[in-house]
């Protein structure tokens, strides 16, 4: 019956990387996008198949060990051990030079992760329980700094600076490269260069408090051209309130606690102790991938943040439901 | 042998009636039957955690337990699996079979055994009471620094999990020591270190990991105790401190403490393929070196914990080769198994089934563990369900399904009666089945980017069957246990006797009665051969054993022997029955938790403390010196 598990556990071993293609997961290590994580696919696919034929190899042994036909004489005893130790000496020289091979394809993958030269430099910050993403540029007036979103050019290499504002996170997604803790009192940075465009998902991958489960980072790889326009808009300051309903939001949010945390460029608010909300209205959640950028989603949020992110910092404003509407007419304002 | 001379023995040796007897026993098997038991207990309390973080994760978005709860129980689950079930259960195993195993009435100081017990069970009860209290652990096993400091964790939460870690700690260094010195110097005479069983080997080495791996911890969680209750900074980066220290200390405990898990389990799994194969372990050397090579390599491996924290990359490559050539000593000692079983006559009995499920999980639990080892890899699945699925399959299949082998196994000896073979197969095939089906879809989720310590998912990331097919099988696990409570319930009310030697086993512990006399042995064993109770390769069981007469019947002695060639040097009068080091270990307690509240409490609870320890310590005028004065 071992045998049959057996059969059965390496027949589902195998079938994993088949599988694999069925699911579109954003947040997927087996869906590589970018050289990093190819890199390391490239170690994954070789470790699996060695390891499988290796698990096979020792279950097929064992099964064998167990259910052999013994000769009529039913005690060997241990007549065969010289033979066995010769086995064994093989056995381990073989153990040896496949544990070789692995460690020269870690470190040569391992090296991959590290060379290249830098396009463009960002700044990811994480903090309890969002992250702070700054694009950095020698000129002053070139740089900018959003919030659980990330943005890349593909086929450029982004080095991606990472510091933690209280405790370890770490910075994770999955379809672009491996993971790196940002660490209070550190500097650490991963090199990321993607090589196809699309939207994919990063998560907190390090437990860090209370709502380390909702700590996402929205990724999107852009063709030059998108990335250049994505950039333009980021740059520039919000946009003005449009209507009378949005600028008495406006000054809502001034006046009211909103301001003491937040930052809206071209506004006179200007805290970076939450997230930066300049172009809120044009990202794709809401409290780090807690909720999706809906207005009936930031209602809810406003209303009460401790519903949906139980535990995190953004404090309940008591704004009665009327203030509320032109607060949020506000905010969907921010493109 | 007489009658009489029983008799005295059992007059030596017997613990004083009823509850007194119970509190002031320094018996091993009777402090290693309870601390048995505790363990389990723990378990299925640890157990019962996973059930209810399982039934959280079912389905996405879920809202059972909120996360402030969530977090506190898989602290605590990991935090109690780890310190109040495994090493506890392995070392009370070794507490209960080595003296037996080596021929000995009892193992070295035993006072010192039932302290541990004492502070073991106060501290495993305290750190229950406290979750149960809404003071459980909060900032995972690990307990990672600064999330665990007073900024991020206020509050008494972390307080009380670092003092009782440190404190149940203190149990574990206990046994360690007398387990080292039983092995060193109490071993029947002719037992030279060539011939120990190799359970006792892998126990020798084991202790010997915990002494020195069991320091680091105290360490770690003493400097975070300071820095959270009296402003030192360790751990501060802004004020000069270094919150990587932290994981280094932790992980030099962290590491070698899965072998010391594992390493008895290897020793289990030793005895119970030679008994069933009906022939010696083939490479019973290699077998020893494999153990110690495993024993040195363990404590050059922890900086792969540590690989997504920014270490220089050629530092991390070291630490990769070190963490594969681990593969090496467990590639052999898995050759060495499968040879004996190939070359003897297999016995499929249920202990021997729960060991070839070992090799089906614990040789993939293995092989994942060399792709963690490796920098790149690791990167993708370090904090994933990757390892959670990996230590699972390390931990239970290489560690568990050995214990509950080692369960059926010797039950019999430790409770004079048979477990039912046919529920231990249920058991056996359920467990097999629920474990499968709870953590091989993890691994999958891991590499679909599934986080560790995550109390809820959103929908559409590809996760949701998994999880839905982890959380059936968690019950599964569930319902195999309940079935071994009842095998056990059963067998104890109405099982079949025991005899002796129930599986025809090779060692010493089969020499005496199920369950041995408070005395253990009525002559101390003579042993010439590795197999002291078989005549021959072919498991002949020996028609007598050789016996050595000279020690004393009238007081509880033993016979002491030379650390390598265990030629007999000593008589040695153990110490009798004492209620101090019960009140020591409550005295203990004391100082510990009040140093939670008030670091005063270190200085006055140190009174009483020194009161038991003196009362504990003090000479008899009636007993005799050490040496012969016959």
């Amino acid at each position: 019956m071992t045998a049959r598990a057996a059969r059965t556990l390496s027949l589902l071993l195998l079938a994993l990387p088949l599988a694999g293609c069925a699911v579109q997961g954003v947040q997927s290590s087996l869906q590589a996008a970018a050289d990093q994580s190819r890199a390391i696919d490239q170690v994954w696919t070789l470790m699996l198949w060695v390891c499988s034929a290796i698990y096979v190899a020792v279950i097929a042994a064992l099964a064998w060990a167990i259910w052999r036909r013994r000769r009529a004489v039913q005690r060997e005893g241990r007549t065969r051990d010289p033979l066995l130790a010769r086995a064994l000496a093989a056995w381990v020289v073989l153990v040896v030079g496949l544990l070789s091979w692995f460690v020269a394809a870690s470190f040569l993958a391992d090296r991959r992760l590290h060379a290249g030269h830098a396009d463009l430099e960002i700044r990811v910050t994480a903090k309890q329980w969002w992250w702070q993403v700054e694009y950095l540029s020698p000129q002053p007036d070139q740089q900018f700094s959003t919030a659980n979103e990330l943005r890349l050019p593909r086929d450029q290499t982004a080095r991606i600076e990472l510091l933690s504002g209280d405790v370890i996170h770490s910075f994770w997604v999955p379809a672009l490269s491996g993971k790196e803790d940002l660490i209070p009192g550190y500097s650490n940075a991963v090199l990321l260069t993607p090589r196809r465009a699309g939207r994919y998902r990063g998560q907190c991958a390090e437990f860090c408090g209370l709502q380390h489960a909702q700590m996402a980072l929205d990724v999107e790889v852009l063709d030059a051209a998108g990335f250049a326009a994505w950039r333009a808009r980021q740059l520039a300051p919000a946009p003005a309130p449009s209507d009378a309903h949005a600028l008495r939001g406006a000054q809502l949010f001034l006046g009211s606690a909103c301001a003491s945390c937040h930052a809206v460029r071209g506004t006179s608010a200007a805290s970076r102790l939450g997230p930066d909300l300049t172009h809120l209205a044009s990202r794709r959640a809401l409290a780090a991938g807690a909720l999706p950028m809906r207005r009936e989603a930031l209602r809810a949020w406003l209303a009460d943040p401790q519903h949906a992110k139980p535990g995190n910092q953004m404090p309940q404003v008591p704004l009665d439901p009327r203030d509320r509407e032109l607060l949020l007419d506000y905010l969907m304002g921010l493109r | 042998m007489n009658a009489a001379q029983r008799e005295q023995l059992q007059r030596s040796w017997a613990d004083r009636p009823g509850l007194v007897g119970w509190l002031t026993t320094v018996d091993h098997k009777r402090v290693a039957r309870r601390y048995i038991v505790t363990a389990f207990v723990f378990f299925l309390m640890a157990g019962v955690l996973a059930l209810l973080m399982r039934a959280q994760l079912a389905y996405p978005n879920l809202r059972l337990i909120g996360p402030d709860r969530y977090n506190q129980m898989f602290s605590l689950h990991g935090s109690a699996m780890m310190f109040l079930f495994a090493v506890p259960i392995m070392e009370a195993v070794a507490v209960y079979l080595v003296p037996l195993m080596l021929g000995t009435r009892n193992i070295a100081f035993p006072r010192l055994n039932a302290f541990s017990y004492w502070v073991y069970l106060f501290g495993g009860i305290m750190i229950f009471a406290a979750f149960v209290l809404d003071v459980g652990p909060e900032a995972g096993w690990t307990g990672y620094v600064p999330l665990s400091s007073s900024d991020f964790s206020p509050g008494k939460r972390t307080d009380f999990w670092a003092q009782m870690i440190t404190f149940t700690e203190v149990a574990g260094l206990c046994v360690a020591v007398e387990l080292v010195a039983t092995i060193m110097t109490q071993r029947a005479p002719g037992m030279t270190l060539a011939r120990m069983p190799l359970f006792v080997w892998s126990m020798l080495v084991t202790s010997l990991m915990v002494i020195f791996a069991m320091p680091s911890v105290m360490l770690a969680s003493t400097f975070l105790i300071t820095d959270r209750l009296v402003g030192t900074q360790f751990y501060n980066a802004a004020e000069g401190g270094d919150p990587l220290l932290w994981q280094h200390l932790f992980w030099f405990f962290g590491h070698p403490e899965v072998y010391i898990i594992f390493m008895p389990a290897l020793g289990m799994i030793s005895s119970i393929v030679e008994t069933f194969a009906r022939r010696p372990i083939f490479g019973y050397t290699p077998m020893v070196l494999a153990l110690v090579a495993t024993g040195f390599l363990a404590f050059g491996l922890w900086v792969h914990h540590m690989f997504a924290a920014g270490l220089p990359p050629l530092g991390n490559s070291f630490y990769t080769a070190a963490s594969m050539l681990i593969a090496v000593p467990s590639g052999i000692q898995i050759f060495c198994w499968i040879a004996t079983l190939a070359t003897g006559r297999p016995r499929l009995a249920v202990p021997l089934l729960f060991v070839l499920g070992f090799f089906a999980l614990f040789v993939l639990g293995g092989l994942s563990g060399v792709m963690l080892a490796s920098v790149p890899l690791d990167l993708q699945v370090h904090d994933t369900y990757f390892v959670v699925a990996h230590f699972h399959y390390v931990l239970i299949g290489g560690a568990l399904f050995p214990l509950l082998g080692a369960v059926y196994f010797w039950f019999p000896k430790i409770a004079g009666r048979l477990l039912s073979e046919r529920l231990g197969r249920w058991q056996f095939w359920l467990l097999f089945a629920g474990f499968n089906l709870t953590f091989f879809p993890m691994h999958y989720l891991g590499l679909l980017g599934m986080p560790r310590r995550v109390y809820t998912y959103p929908h559409g990331l590809g996760w949701d069957a998994y999880n839905l097919m982890s959380s059936v099988g968690a019950y599964v696990i569930a319902l195999s246990f309940v079935l071994m409570l009842v095998n056990i319930v059963r067998t104890l009310r109405r099982g079949d006797a025991a005899p002796d030697d129930p599986w025809q086993a090779p060692d010493l512990s089969c020499a005496t009665a199920s369950p041995p006399p408070a005395y253990n042995f009525a002559a101390v064993p003579a042993v010439s051969s590795r197999h002291p109770l078989w005549a021959d390769a072919d498991a002949t069981p020996c028609a007598e054993l050789p016996v050595l007469a000279g020690v004393r019947s009238d007081r509880r002695e033993v016979l002491l022997t030379t650390p390598v060639d265990a030629a007999p040097a000593n008589r040695w009068a153990m110490p009798d029955p004492s209620p101090w080091p019960l009140w020591s270990a409550l005295a203990l307690t004391v100082v510990f938790v009040w140093s939670i509240f008030d670091q005063w409490g270190v200085v006055w609870g140190a009174i009483p403390v020194a009161v038991a320890m003196t009362a504990w310590f003090w000479p008899k005028r009636s007993e005799p010196s050490l040496g012969g004065d016959a």
